[in-house]
């Protein structure tokens, strides 16, 4: 019975945490229209995640590969004509925000005035982590340590009792 | 006690989060700096629109302070822009323009229409000193100090506010 509750609940949380993994996989872009040709698979990939991680500096909340404005089509084609010149991707990247500032990157950097941004989720869970702890130690010492010896007694009588019973 | 206040911990989470997210309502997304801004203006080797035959350079912006102006034929709002453009030439203010992503027709029958506040027109069809500009949409404006650095940017439309309250100002303190 208690196995058949714990499984249930296993499998619960599981599916819950597949469907908010699936939410926040990134979703291919549809809007990007050009057919490319790639000599290799590799170079494919990687203008798919640099189209996929570049913001359109035009429409705010949209990748490049995902937006239809004219911007957008100008730096895919950018991305395209520097990866087939053997371009790395910092290389790309720099060029971009270069010209468009950090405003273009969907993944900020991790520099000075970025380390709030990045430093604040990993400094919480830490702090979410340490509270966590520091009450759970306190539980376990407090039922044992805080009791006078009449209550230990009278507890040792009602174990006792039980026992014998 | 001590233990009462710390169930109001959570409270003042939200409302410092709350505000954060309050704050951001008003920003508006588009005005934000140029990441040209302090740096030179891009090197460019362009015609002119009034003449296939003549290139100009970077150089052309240099000795006196400019105002470049990013506009295009397809452009409505560069259409409401020109009176105010046409204001700051008459003020003596020297404006160069870049024709972007235009054709050389439609570009100069935009300025047959609506006048010609422009010292000389570079003409972009492809966009690429556009690209260099860091422009995505136009009208966009560019202050140039005389030894060619981008000292103020403008991104979208002029008004005549603009003009008395910003533009002119910022030509003053460069001059």
């Amino acid at each position: 019975m208690a196995l058949t509750r714990r499984l249930m609940l296993w499998l619960g949380f599981m599916s819950s945490l597949a469907f908010v993994l699936a939410l926040l996989l990134p979703t291919p872009g549809l809007a990007a229209s050009e057919v490319r040709e790639f000599s290799d698979p590799v170079t494919e990939q990687r203008y798919r995640d640099l189209t996929a991680t570049l913001r359109c500096p035009k429409c705010e909340n949209q990748a490049i590969d995902d937006s239809e404005s004219p911007i957008a089509g100008d730096m895919r084609e950018r991305v395209y004509t520097q990866l087939q010149d053997g371009r790395s991707d910092k290389e790309i990247i720099d060029f971009m925000v270069e010209r468009f500032g950090d405003y273009v990157l969907y993944n900020p950097r991790l520099e000075g005035r970025t380390l709030l941004l990045w430093g604040l989720p990993v400094a919480l869970v830490l702090l979410g982590l340490l509270v966590v702890t520091l009450i759970v130690r306190a539980r376990r010492h407090a039922s044992a340590r805080d009791l006078s010896a009449e209550e230990r007694a009278r507890l040792d009588a009602l174990i006792n009792r039980e026992r014998t019973e | 006690m001590t233990r009462r206040l710390l169930l109001l911990l959570p409270l003042v989470g939200f409302l410092v989060l709350g505000s954060f997210l309050y704050l951001g309502l008003s920003i508006n997304p588009f005005e934000r700096d140029s990441a040209l801004m302090a740096r030179e203006f891009p090197a460019f080797e362009l015609a002119t629109l009034g003449d296939p035959d003549q290139v100009v350079d970077e150089s052309l912006l240099e000795g006196e302070v400019t105002l470049v102006n990013v506009w295009g034929e397809w452009c409505p709002t560069c259409k409401q822009e020109m009176p105010q453009l046409l204001d700051l030439a008459e003020r003596g203010v020297r404006l160069v323009g870049v024709d972007y992503k235009d054709t050389r027709d439609k570009g100069r029958d935009f300025l047959d229409t609506y006048g010609n506040p422009f010292e000389i027109n570079i003409f972009d069809p492809e966009g690429t000193l556009g690209f260099d500009l860091g422009v995505y949409g136009a009208p966009e404006t560019f202050l140039v100090d005389r030894d060619g650095i981008i000292r103020y940017h403008h991104t979208g439309y002029i008004t005549p506010v603009d003009v008395r309250e910003t533009i002119l100002p910022e030509v003053e303190k460069w001059r």
